[in-house]
């Protein structure tokens, strides 16, 4: 060991490429992409409203666009980003009081968040489609 | 920063399949990280088998078969073999353990997968530069500062807060948590880390300690601690059951209440 250069080009030990994913750490992940993704999401809600002050033509195709197939998954998908965000964001805060950090309730957490966010995501789409219909 | 492959030096070719032992009933195949500073080349992943018949039942059993055995190049750490030293402190399994706490028959699947704490310079096989996990532990002091006169005997502690020291005094700095934190991963060089920040905690809420405000000004820093975003994976591999998430919140909530 003695004699080996100190300028060696020593190895990086694998990471990701061999850690087991967990539940928390996959959570945090999520939790980055869909803080990333709400970005696009509020530029898609700018570009309506910018469409609703332009003119009833624009406003029109702005409706079209957001209301065909491909329109309703993107907002499907945006609602979920937003309930699973901000329900990630609460269990952040509950973290930050020290509370739930313990080996049962953080898992506990973690669960409710996934199933919190597409139960909510659901429900929110069956009213807004009894509202409509 | 934040780079999620390897770069081209540590990239993992195939190794050695070493032959499987003659007249053994019941086998444990292993799949080992090598790589040797003398030879120029790229790590590698050797496979061993090994005699359960003729060996002991956790994993830092099977690794010492296999140097005394079949591959006496076989490089790790090791010393006390009953958790308390923390040498042996390794990725078995996908996650950060001891060796010698991790019984073969606990491990998914029949192959045990060994590789050294992630995302750390290697010395050689299985053994990790710990040289700025050391500095880091030093960085928050981790003794007693006082300025009252010492007293004749000594620092009196009442049962209560010596309580407080629970759950934290039983670190012995085997990095299994640090070294599992994808945050340290990216800035381990301007992180703490969950060890120092769990060691850091130990003395701030010491009864003795008389430094608080100092520690924590030191620690007040986007990098230093606020890098933890309770990911967890620090508290899940603790092979000693400790809590460094835990202790990291209690860090944040002090700077928050120090303030009124």
């Amino acid at each position: 060991m003695s004699q080996t250069p100190r300028s060696i080009d020593r190895p990086l030990s694998p990471h990701l490429q061999i850690y087991r994913p967990m539940l928390t750490m996959m959570m945090s992940i999520v939790h980055r992409i869909t803080g990333v993704a709400l970005y696009f999401g509020t530029l898609l809600l700018v570009l309506w409203l910018v469409a609703a002050a332009t003119s009833p033509e624009a406003y029109r195709l702005a409706s079209a666009i957001s209301g065909s197939f491909l329109g309703l998954v993107v907002l499907f998908g945006y609602s979920w980003t937003l309930i699973h965000h901000t329900l990630g964001g609460i269990r952040h805060f509950i973290w930050d009081t020290g509370h739930g950090l313990g080996p049962e309730w953080r898992e506990v957490m973690a669960k409710a968040t996934i199933g919190g966010s597409v139960a909510l995501t659901v429900l929110l789409w069956v009213v807004i489609w009894i509202v409509k219909s | 920063m934040v780079q999620l492959t390897l770069p081209k030096n540590s990239q993992i070719t195939e190794g050695t399949a070493w032959p499987k032992p003659g007249g053994a009933n019941r086998l444990t195949e292993y799949r080992i990280y090598r790589w040797n500073p003398d030879d120029g080349k790229n790590p590698r992943i050797d496979t061993y088998y090994v005699d359960r018949e003729d060996c002991g039942p956790m994993v830092l059993d099977g690794l010492i078969w296999i140097k005394n055995k079949v591959d006496p190049s076989l490089t790790f750490r090791r010393s006390c073999r009953e958790g308390i030293c923390g040498s042996c402190a390794m990725n078995i399994d996908g996650t950060n353990t001891l060796a010698c706490l991790k019984s073969m028959d606990d491990v998914r699947g029949s192959t045990v997968k060994v590789y050294p704490l992630p995302h750390m310079p290697v010395v050689k096989d299985l053994v990790p530069d710990l040289t700025q996990f050391y500095a880091q532990h030093a960085s928050i002091e981790p003794w007693l500062h006082t300025q009252t006169p010492a007293p004749e005997h000594e620092w009196p502690q009442s049962r209560e807060d010596r309580e407080k020291l629970d759950g934290l005094y039983e670190c012995i700095l085997c990095a299994c948590c640090s070294t599992s934190c994808p945050s340290y991963w990216w800035n381990g060089d301007r992180y703490l880390g969950p060890a120092a920040l769990l060691q850091a905690y130990r003395w701030l809420i010491d009864s003795r300690d008389e430094s608080t405000g100092d520690r924590l000004d030191h620690l007040e820093d986007p990098f230093r601690l606020y890098r933890c975003h309770t990911i967890m994976n620090c508290a899940k591999a603790c092979p000693k059951g400790l809590n460094p998430a835990k202790a990291i919140a209690e860090i944040k909530k002090m700077m928050v209440t120090r303030q009124f």
